[in-house]
């Protein structure tokens, strides 16, 4: 593989990137309210607002607040939260594992549902099976996540109390501070209580951002098994008396599979995405939920971080998808070197 | 091309059930909007704190007092009539979906057709701005706007266009390029057609089932997002009848209450349903590669 391509990529992220900043730093800054009103105690002199616009660096102009503010994030500084009065870093640093594992786990799930039901289908093609798993999966593509989560707390947290539909973990259980990736460190140490807890937590909320993506890697899935079990050496396996579980998942899947997976990399952006609504619906502590008390406390610092934090996110995905793709396809690979 | 045998083309249509089924969604909520204060039994507005959390006599409950109007949906925690809030809401929702939903398609529709006509700069300029777009959680984006613009109607329509008109932008840029380069538009240009007049007379009516599609999903994409900036506190003043914002004071009662959330969410399950099904069912029958 040339890593000059690679190389290219990552430099084309860069000024996507500058852009995101300069998006939401412009915007931010024409927004009408006042930061600085909402956090002085009232009676606060005149010069006590002058000394507070200064340390937030309030009182240069918009151009001048955006070369500092480069200069400091290119440091890696990304300043004060205004309403929580902490680190905007430490914050996200807090938050994002939260998000991560909620993410992850809507992933396995969407790759596992979407994976079952694409091949089942493709399977029983053309069997009332297959019809009624397929008019499933486009009901359940169109109906986006905010839904699925209102459904799902409708459906099992309150019609059938079985899942929480509030929070991280039972507030009973005890967490230890540790890296925050609460269930990868309950996973290591063994700690069966708080994975069951934690899942359980996880469980509609995940399943609420995983659906919708479920049905569209099904979607994917079936056709390009379509296209494979009707190719020629599908034809030769058959011929050959192999069984259909055989012909299916030996000589089929492997051939057919790539497209889904690179649609399911992208697709976790989409997720990572969805997090932001549907934590604030299922009250998930994760950078999603801050993002809308950040929005809503017009705290500009906060703002521009997690916003910055998912763009990278979302680039870093679609690098690594196109690396994935050439990785899984031996001829894209091929012509590359060439 | 559709145009050709238009009667044959509405007889196919009234036989797709997909078509029938979201363009009969579409009518019914189009009529509630426009005939919302003659069909709401009730003020949406009207309060009547001795009758909050009416259970909903739909579902066979009897009034806690018989004095009381009918509340056929239940009534809210301020004793507001659900029924009546969500045909009125089914105003904003409608407004919301086809003012964004044609905005949004107008501005993607220009930039992509430049970017997927004209190519070279032009088309790197639009192409790295949607790439930038395409960096922010949509949701996300959405607020953060709202709340710079300001909550209302019109910043709500306005932050769906500028988040949503890159799903427009895309589709007819690839599309527009492709078509570009077919015989048909280089034999046009040969005949010493204007620019113009190619992308309006050749490109457009082969770009027009796709769009067709992608505005019946804006729709219902616009009715979720108008949902959710409610839901987040972000769109109208509260006492406003939305269906987002309905969900969202729902929610603070979902033990005790689940009828506030339940009815607003079937309708926009209903809606987005309905709204789907006329779009897939639309590009059945107008692809041509699909219809072969």
């Amino acid at each position: 593989m040339n890593p000059l391509v690679y190389l290219k990529r990552v430099l084309i992220a860069i000024p996507t990137l500058l852009g995101v900043g300069l998006v939401v730093f412009v915007l931010m800054r024409v927004v009408p309210g006042d930061p600085i009103a909402m956090m002085i105690a009232p009676g606060a002199s005149p010069q006590d607002i002058q000394n507070m616009r200064a340390l937030y660096g309030l009182d240069k102009s918009i151009a001048q607040q955006f070369v500092i503010w480069l200069g400091e994030v290119l440091q890696g500084r990304f300043g004060t939260s205004i309403t929580f009065r902490q680190d905007v870093l430490t914050l996200i640093g807090e938050r994002l594992p939260a998000t991560l594992e909620l993410g992850g786990v809507a992933m396995l799930l969407a790759v596992l549902l979407g994976g079952a039901a694409g091949l089942w289908s493709a399977a029983r093609d053309g069997g009332w099976v297959s019809n009624l798993i397929d008019a499933l999966v486009a009901v359940i593509q169109s109906i986006p996540d905010f839904l699925w989560g209102l459904m799902l707390m409708l459906l099992f947290g309150v019609l059938l109390p079985w899942l929480p539909i509030s929070g991280r973990l039972d507030p009973g259980l005890s967490q230890q501070a540790g890296t925050g990736f609460l269930l990868i460190d309950s996973l290591i140490h063994a700690r069966t209580e708080l994975v069951k807890s934690l899942l359980l937590y996880m469980l509609a909320p995940a399943l609420s951002l995983a659906l919708p993506v479920a049905a569209m890697l099904a979607r994917l899935l079936k056709a390009s098994m379509q296209e494979a079990m009707s190719s020629d050496y599908v034809m030769l396996a058959r011929l050959k008396g192999m069984s259909t579980r055989h012909v299916l998942l030996v000589e089929a899947l492997p051939n057919a599979v790539t497209p889904t997976l690179s649609l399911s990399a992208v697709q976790f952006a989409f997720i990572l995405g969805g997090t932001v609504l549907i934590e604030r619906l299922f009250s998930y502590p994760g950078i999603g939920s801050l993002a809308i008390d950040a929005v809503i406390g017009r705290d500009l610092p906060l703002i521009q971080a997690i916003v910055l934090t998912f763009a990278l996110l979302f680039i870093a995905i679609n690098i690594a998808v196109d690396v994935l793709v050439v990785f899984l396809n031996p001829r894209l690979r091929a012509s590359q070197t060439a | 091309m559709a145009d050709a045998k238009p009667v044959s083309v509405w007889l196919r249509l009234r036989r797709n059930p997909r078509v029938l089924f979201g363009g009969a969604v579409c009518l019914l909520l189009v009529l509630t909007a426009l005939l919302a204060p003659w069909l709401a039994p009730q003020d949406p507005g009207q309060q009547e704190l001795m009758a909050s959390f009416e259970k909903p006599l739909l579902f066979g409950y009897a009034a806690s007092d018989s004095a009381l109007p009918n509340y056929w949906l239940g009534s809210d925690n301020l004793g507001r009539d659900v029924l009546s809030r969500l045909i009125h809401g089914a105003r904003i929702a409608m407004l919301v979906a086809v003012i964004s939903a044609t905005l949004a398609a107008l501005l993607g529709t220009l930039l992509g057709a430049l970017a997927g006509f004209y190519g070279g700069r032009i088309d790197s300029l639009i192409s790295r701005m949607v790439d930038v777009w395409m960096s922010f959680p949509p949701v996300l984006l959405s607020i953060v706007l709202v709340s710079v613009l300001g909550t209302g109607l019109w910043s709500v329509i306005a932050a769906i266009v500028i988040v949503d008109w890159t799903r427009f932008c895309r589709v007819v840029r690839a599309e527009t390029q492709a078509q570009a380069a077919l015989d048909y538009v280089v034999s046009a240009r040969m005949l010493g057609m204007r620019s113009w007049q190619i992308v309006w007379h050749e490109i457009r009516p082969n770009v027009m089932p796709l769009l067709i599609t992608l505005f019946t999903l804006e729709m219902g994409v616009a009715i979720v997002v108008e949902a959710i900036l409610s839901f987040v506190g972000l769109s109208l003043s509260s006492g406003a009848a939305t269906w987002g914002g309905m969900v969202g004071e729902g929610r603070l009662y979902v033990n005790q209450a689940p009828w506030l959330m339940v009815f607003p969410m079937l309708l926009m399950m209903l809606a987005v349903l309905g709204l789907n099904a006329l779009g897939d069912g639309l590009r059945r029958e107008f692809d041509p590669v699909m219809t072969r």
